[in-house]
């Protein structure tokens, strides 16, 4: 917690957030920040708020009270479109890439926000349009070779494999340059090799693109190995919050997850 | 975190992977042109095979259908917003182009490029609700401006101007200031207008805006999440098709049937225009020329077996309910089967030919 709290560089600000559904509590006054830079894992039982929380900061629920400081503003409601604009990438739990389109078109479509032709120069070809779509397509493939996903690029997506699905969602993420990406469950149903891939892109990201990433994850040893900060939630509270070092030490983390999970895992 | 340093050095894949992977689309995409050139070819060839009957009767009417899937199709098989309007908005381009022509007088190009732009006018404020409702709901909400629509181009004279037979026609072809009275000339215009019209919904299809359309259709929500507009787009689809089916609408009156009535854009249409889209195919440009070649030549197919096996025996009620009923069979087979209509049959079958030399 200490080496967190002196380097004075945050990016994210979660202030005293509470949000229902109906009268049922998901998230009750949570607080947390993000410094810049870091990879910050949120962790916790299944139903523990954690996807909803990543809801909340880029504007897909509005919270009942609190307020998001992100970059030099704050907010209490953000529309999903403004989020994006402001640097907010996002991946989902349940993949919400559009099926019936190429990979390569997935990731053309991260670029939107930074079209500046409109629909007549694309009709008829104006030469802003040709030059904006080919720098498109040059940073979409650079992406794609990123995340090595180039061989993939004309297959609908729809008939990819589940983890090269997530790559692409990923992809159309990152090709946003977002300056912070939120990444809810991006290893689910994978298997070990398959993690180990994508906890390595996720470090990629992270380190030489110096991108800002929230991450949810259930794979404690991943979660651990990868991030610099995690924040535990159970019943839409924090239970803990600081190095993995430390979360794991945590008794209340212990009682709530993590000796549920993986009891041996204590170092 | 030490592990995967070490790891990392592997992110760049080997030069042949990408190189395989460049090849392929190269190819394909000389091929489409190449097949492009080919089909201008035949089209422009058209009035020198045909007789004036088959330009008249059937290709002209083909193209203008052609034209109004298209309009359809951008909204519905790429936008994803269904819609059962399409009469009423090609009923918009006709009764505008008719008014420009008969009221200020302007050439027939100009007045059907205004005409276009009224429609696409209408369909975008008959668009707004889509910001709000969807599929089913926005559905009905198309059938409603389809019938407000047709009630106002009967109810207010004005739009016919006063003509006692509530019909439109082609007010003299002088006015054209190109020679349409011939069928090549008609056939040359039309064709022009549809190349024209093809050419841009194919660069918009591929285009930024394209792809915010699709990328709607498949998952709104998560259109929203990475910054697209989404409710703009939407209505920017409206805008766009109605265009489309407006200067088909007008087509239709002055350049096909030479005169009409709003009868001639009834909900019918509508359901015409939707089908071309569904058998030709959802979400592709040539499936909307597949779809209307199918829908004009398929009564004339009937027809000619109807002669020469039953040497014209059958009933022509009969025959307009196998019509109809073979109509059906179809639309509801390419729901279930095939919503990407003939045009996926044919690409389907054209990588199977291509890859049928490799399978040894
Ligand atoms: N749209 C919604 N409507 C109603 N209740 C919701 C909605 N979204 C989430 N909830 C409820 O809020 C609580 C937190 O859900 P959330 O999806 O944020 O959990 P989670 O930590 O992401 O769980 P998991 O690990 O299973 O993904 C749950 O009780 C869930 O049922
Ligand atoms: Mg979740």
């Amino acid at each position: 917690m200490t080496t967190l709290s002196h380097a004075g560089n945050i990016i994210l600000d979660v202030r005293d957030i509470s949000l229902s559904f109906q009268g049922v509590k998901a998230i009750t006054s949570l607080s947390f920040s993000v410094q810049r830079g870091e990879i910050c894992a949120l962790i916790g039982p299944n139903g523990a708020g954690k996807s909803s929380l990543l809801n909340v900061l880029n504007g897909v629920y509005t919270p009942d009270s609190g307020e998001i400081h992100y970059e030099s503003e704050h907010f209490h409601k953000v529309h999903p479109f403004q989020a994006a604009q402001r640097g907010i990438g996002r991946t989902f739990q349940n993949i919400a890439l559009f099926k019936k389109m190429s990979v390569i078109d997935n990731t053309l479509s991260g670029l939107s926000r930074h079209g500046r032709s409109n629909f007549i120069e694309h009709a008829f070809k104006l030469p802003r349009a040709r030059r904006e779509s080919a720098e498109f397509l040059e940073r979409s493939e650079a992406v794609l070779e990123f995340l090595e996903l180039q061989s993939h690029r004309y297959t609908m997506v729809g008939n990819l494999a589940y983890g090269l699905q997530k790559r692409v969602e990923l992809a159309r993420a990152l090709v946003a340059s977002p300056r912070l990406l939120l990444l809810d469950e991006p290893m689910a149903g994978m298997n070990a090799e398959e993690k180990q891939e994508m906890s390595r892109f996720i470090a990629d990201i992270n380190r030489d693109l110096g991108i800002t990433v929230v991450l949810i994850e259930h794979d404690v040893r991943v979660t651990m190995d990868l991030s610099d900060h995690v924040v535990v939630l159970d019943y839409g509270r924090k239970v803990g919050d600081g190095t993995p070092a430390e979360v794991q030490a945590n008794p209340d983390v212990i009682a709530a997850y993590l000796g549920a999970i993986t009891p041996g895992s204590v170092h | 975190m030490d592990t995967h340093h070490t790891m990392n050095d592997t992110t760049i894949l080997p030069r042949t992977g990408r190189l395989d992977a460049h090849l392929a689309p190269v190819v394909i995409k000389d091929g489409k042109s190449l097949y492009a050139w080919l089909w201008l070819l035949v089209l422009a060839a058209i009035p020198w095979v045909g007789s004036e009957y088959w330009i008249n009767a059937i290709i002209i009417p083909f193209l203008i259908l052609a034209l109004a899937g298209m309009g359809l199709n951008l909204l519905t098989g790429y936008a994803g917003q269904t819609s059962l309007g399409s009469g009423g908005f090609m009923a918009v381009g006709a009764f505008a182009t008719y008014a420009f022509l008969t009221h200020l007088h302007l050439s027939f190009p100009v007045a059907i490029f205004l005409g276009g732009l009224i429609a696409a006018l209408v369909g975008l404020i008959f668009g707004l609700p889509s910001a709000k409702i969807k599929g089913f709901y926005l559905m009905v909400s198309s059938l409603a401006a389809q019938f407000l629509l047709e009630w106002v181009f009967v109810k207010f004279p004005w739009f016919y101007n006063y003509s006692s037979s509530a019909t439109i026609s082609s007010p003299s072809i002088e006015v054209f200031g190109l020679d349409i009275s011939s069928a090549q000339g008609k056939y040359y215009w039309i064709l022009g207008v549809v190349v024209l019209l093809t050419w841009i919904a194919i660069n918009l299809t591929r285009s930024q805006t394209g792809r915010n359309w699709m990328a709607i259709r498949d998952m709104d929500t998560a259109a929203a999440v990475i910054g697209i507009r989404v409710n703009h787009s939407k209505i920017l689809a409206f805008a766009v098709s109605s265009f489309y089916l407006g200067v088909a609408g007008a087509l239709w009156v002055f350049v096909y049937l030479g005169s009409a009535g709003v009868q001639s854009f009834s909900l019918q249409r509508s359901f015409q225009i939707l089908f071309i889209i569904i058998i030709g195919g959802l979400g592709s440009i040539s499936g909307n020329f597949i779809g209307a070649a199918f829908i004009t030549l398929l009564p004339l197919a009937l027809d000619f077996v109807s002669q020469t096996l039953f040497a014209g025996m059958v009933d022509a009620g009969v025959l307009q309910n196998i019509q109809k009923f073979i109509f059906g069979t179809l639309i509801i087979w390419f729901l279930i089967k095939e919503p990407e209509g003939i045009a996926r049959l044919l690409t389907n079958a054209r990588s199977r030919l291509s890859v049928w030399p490799l399978r040894f």
